[in-house]
């Protein structure tokens, strides 16, 4: 096996083991703001009860996500060290504005937002928590836009300096406002909120199921069903056919490769189901007529672009792209259909927190998001192949020259063992917080008498008594 | 000053922010399995670091970051080339983060013990691998014409490299002490403040044997402070900073002594970046190979770029980081939600 496919094995691995958690903090972290108002708001107990159960799963989440991300910073350097020679003026500035914009901000006020529930009154641990998600959300902007540059590059120049060729930045606002950054950014972190959204769902649908807790779990999912539905909508209507254009404008192959089009030609159908193969260049399955023409143009009658357009070196590999694509598509019109369920079952007699069906549904629905999420992810990512920053630098030789076969396998062997290990502890460790339950209400005169405001924190003494202080 | 001496003196402070801040937690990582009896004071000590362990982390997120973007050059050869010890600093950074968050999730005694074997090891670890990288830098690695190397895990391991990589886990281990002497209290402290001389002492030693051997065997150095005595400065202020670190621990002045410590710090990689410039990575095959400040540097577009984030960024990042101390000063109190 070569180096390069181990290198992007590798790579493949770790990065899709990392994106299990970052979209599943940023949408719980989002349920977690909205119980933060309503706490504020409000002043009903049952609000914080909520924040303070929530609370402790995100950090189970967010320490996940701090776990397995270092590694991609690292992967760029060990693995893909002649990538990084060549766009390390570019690409590197924006990981480095991710640690200083992003990581910080999420670092600093992490552990005030998990420690918060026994030390900060509910204003200000809303404001922890929303520093957190905004730290969160401000390190996907940056890894999009930095992704993105892969994707749609500008703002450079390429030049040869004496250990070859370099790419140099030539207008830092083009590199980071590529063509496709803001659509990604917008289907990414509405994505993100429905997974996030589809956990909040589960977990409550799991206490109704077993009728435990049947109050703070209806209440999870009157807050996140509703939105859950209308993101899943807005995903498929706006943020993900808003994509699709983009992708059609700026890489022609890849869509094509998504749609399995290998002539050019008119009234373009979208397939449902489908296979298609690459050497017979032949695509079958179940299609809607040309709906793809009036996906990407609006009018059913536009040309699209097909495979033919680009030489066969540069294709990626079609079925591939195709299928990651269509399982992601099929997924987002099941998620409208579950909202749509829920929110008629709710609204007709409350049948929803008794239908066991829908229930049941509604406990696999993170599972399934999370899979959507990565098939898309996967979409981008195989569909950008053979190029790792699309029509400038191929991947083939973009990997570390000095790093050799048995390193990979070494490496990646070792990730395999661990992320095994950390998932299953993972996942039982999870599964006895949500089989805990919430913790009981704390008590109203402890809540009122922690600081809630910046001057209460700077007038009090260190709240713990010390002889030696 | 242009702009590539700027960023070699903002990395020299990331690096020192990376190595005061996470080295103390580091440091209590490494103490734990020694002073801590029960389990009680495990969680204790575990707490000392629980709200801030992850923001010291990410310094050291930033100083990858920062060394893509200002040297790629230098990020590019020196992790590819160091390839399966960065893999094991993975290996345990991932193991450290997870044994933090999973260790007091359950009750029983074997996942406890479990878990604070990869804490405590891992702790090690990280500080291990650190150190012999840092003194494989310090000693020249076999870097080619190409600016790549393949230097094999065991060729890492050379008897200069291992000494940086022992007293730098002195050095933690000492800055932990201390800083965990404003955090515990009880039998806990008396046993920390009885260490910490013990620890001053070995590490004194250790430093300063490793300072003569520095300046012996690395050439850039030796020149370096003959032709700019002025950078002495540095190691002086390490010593006096190490002196006022033990004056003030015996009279308990436990915070001065932390900032003396975290000077001392500061003060040491300041001495061996004042060494070694403009040298970022010596050739040991031949100097000419070397990556400098000059040759490694991004373009002074993306320089003046990253110049503008941490003009504004930094401000923002000292101000949180000081608060969340702020906030979570004196001494450690369990209750439901530590770790």
């Amino acid at each position: 096996m070569s180096t390069e496919l181990l290198d992007r094995i590798q790579f493949g691995l770790t990065v899709s083991f990392h994106f299990i958690f970052p979209p599943l903090s940023l949408g719980v972290g989002l349920v977690l703001i909205i119980f933060g108002v309503k706490s504020v708001r409000t002043g009903d107990p049952r609000w914080r009860q909520l924040s303070t159960f929530w609370v402790k799963i995100y950090g189970l989440i967010f320490s996940m996500g701090i776990a397995t991300g270092i590694v991609q910073e690292f992967e760029f350097g060990t693995n893909w060290s002649a990538y990084s020679r060549f766009v390390g003026n570019i690409f590197g500035s924006l990981l480095a504005a991710e640690g200083i914009f992003a990581f910080m901000l999420e670092g600093g006020f992490l552990g005030l937002m998990l420690f918060g529930g026994t030390r900060l009154g509910n204003r200000l641990w809303l404001f922890a928590t929303t520093m957190v998600v905004l730290g969160a959300t401000f390190s996907a902007t940056w890894i999009v836009m930095a992704n993105s540059w892969m994707q749609t590059p500008q703002g450079f120049e390429i030049k040869d300096v004496g250990q070859g060729s370099q790419a140099f930045m030539t207008s830092f606002h083009d590199v980071v406002f590529t063509p496709s950054f803001v659509p990604r950014i917008l289907h990414l972190l509405a994505a993100s909120w429905m997974v996030g959204t589809s956990m909040v769902l589960s977990v409550g649908a799991y206490y109704l199921l077993r009728r435990r807790h049947v109050e703070l779990a209806r209440t999870m999912i009157r807050v996140a069903l509703p939105l859950f539905t209308v993101l899943a909508i807005a995903q498929v209507a706006l943020f993900g056919a808003n994509q699709a254009v983009e992708v059609s404008k700026q890489q022609p192959a890849k869509l094509a490769a998504m749609e399995g089009v290998y002539t050019t030609r008119t009234c373009a159908p979208m397939y449902i189901l489908g296979w298609t193969d690459q050497s017979t260049q032949r695509t079958t399955g179940i299609a809607v007529p040309c709906l793809l023409s009036f996906l990407t143009d609006q009018n059913f009658d536009a040309p699209v672009t097909g495979l033919e357009a680009t030489p066969q070196s540069d294709w990626p590999q079609v079925n591939l792209v195709f299928q990651m694509y269509h399982l992601m598509i099929n997924l987002g019109m099941l998620f409208i259909a579950i909202g749509l369920a829920g929110c008629a079952l709710w609204v007709w007699r409350q049948k929803l927190w008794t239908n066991r069906w829908m229930l049941r549904v509604l406990v696999a629905s993170v599972f399934l998001t999370e899979l959507a999420t990565l098939s898309g992810w996967w979409t981008a990512e195989f569909g950008r192949q053979p190029w790792i920053v699309w029509n400038v630098l191929r991947t083939a030789g973009a990997q570390s020259p000095n790093v050799g076969t048995g390193q990979l396998i070494f490496s990646i062997s070792m990730f395999v063992v661990l992320y095994i290990v950390v998932l299953y502890t993972f996942l039982r460790l999870l599964d006895r917080q949500i089989k805990q339950g919430p913790p009981p209400p704390s008590d109203e005169d402890e809540i009122a008498s922690l600081p809630d405001s910046f001057g209460e924190i700077f007038r009090r003494r260190s709240r713990v008594s010390s002889g030696v202080d | 000053m242009s702009l590539e001496l700027i960023w070699y003196v903002l990395y020299v402070i990331i690096i020192s922010g990376y190595a005061i801040l996470d080295g103390f937690d580091l440091g209590v990582g490494m103490l734990s399995p020694f002073i801590a009896h029960t389990d009680t004071e495990r969680r204790i000590m575990l707490n000392a670091i629980g709200p801030v362990w992850d923001g010291n982390e990410v310094w050291l997120v930033l100083g990858g970051g920062a060394l893509f973007a200002a040297f790629p050059l230098v990020y590019a050869s020196l992790f590819s080339g160091f390839y399966l010890a960065m893999m094991l600093v993975l290996l345990v950074l991932i193991g450290r983060t997870v044994a933090i968050e999973f260790r007091s999730k359950r009750e029983s005694r074997r996942w406890r013990a479990g878990w604070d074997l990869v804490f405590s090891g891992s702790s090690f670890g990280i500080t291990v691998l650190l150190g012999v990288a840092l003194g494989n830098v310090i000693r020249g690695v076999a870097l080619d014409q190409s600016g790549t190397m393949d230097v094999g895990l065991l060729d890492l391991l050379n008897p200069f490299s291992l000494a940086v990589a022992v007293t730098a886990v002195a050095m933690f281990m000492l800055h932990g002490s201390i800083f965990l002497s404003q955090k515990v209290e009880g039998d806990l402290l008396d046993r920390v403040t009885m260490l910490v001389p013990r620890l001053m002492i070995g590490f004194f030693v250790l430093m300063t044997g490793l300072i003569g051997w520095t300046l012996l065997r690395t050439e850039t150095f030796a020149d370096n402070y003959r032709d700019r005595p002025w950078i002495a400065v540095f190691p002086v202020l390490a010593l006096a900073a190490a002196l006022t670190a033990w004056r003030q621990i015996r009279r308990t002045r436990y915070f001065t002594a932390f900032l003396a410590s975290a000077t001392m710090i500061a003060a040491l990689l300041c001495a061996v970046a004042a060494g070694l410039y403009p040298v970022m990575i010596p050739s040991a095959t031949d100097p000419a190979f070397s990556l400098t400040v000059h040759n490694a540097s991004a373009a002074d577009s993306t320089l003046t770029v990253m110049l503008v984030f941490a003009v504004i960024g930094m401000p923002f990042v000292l101000l949180y980081t000081a608060g969340v101390y702020y906030f979570f000063r004196g001494r450690v109190r369990l209750d439901e939600e530590s770790y």
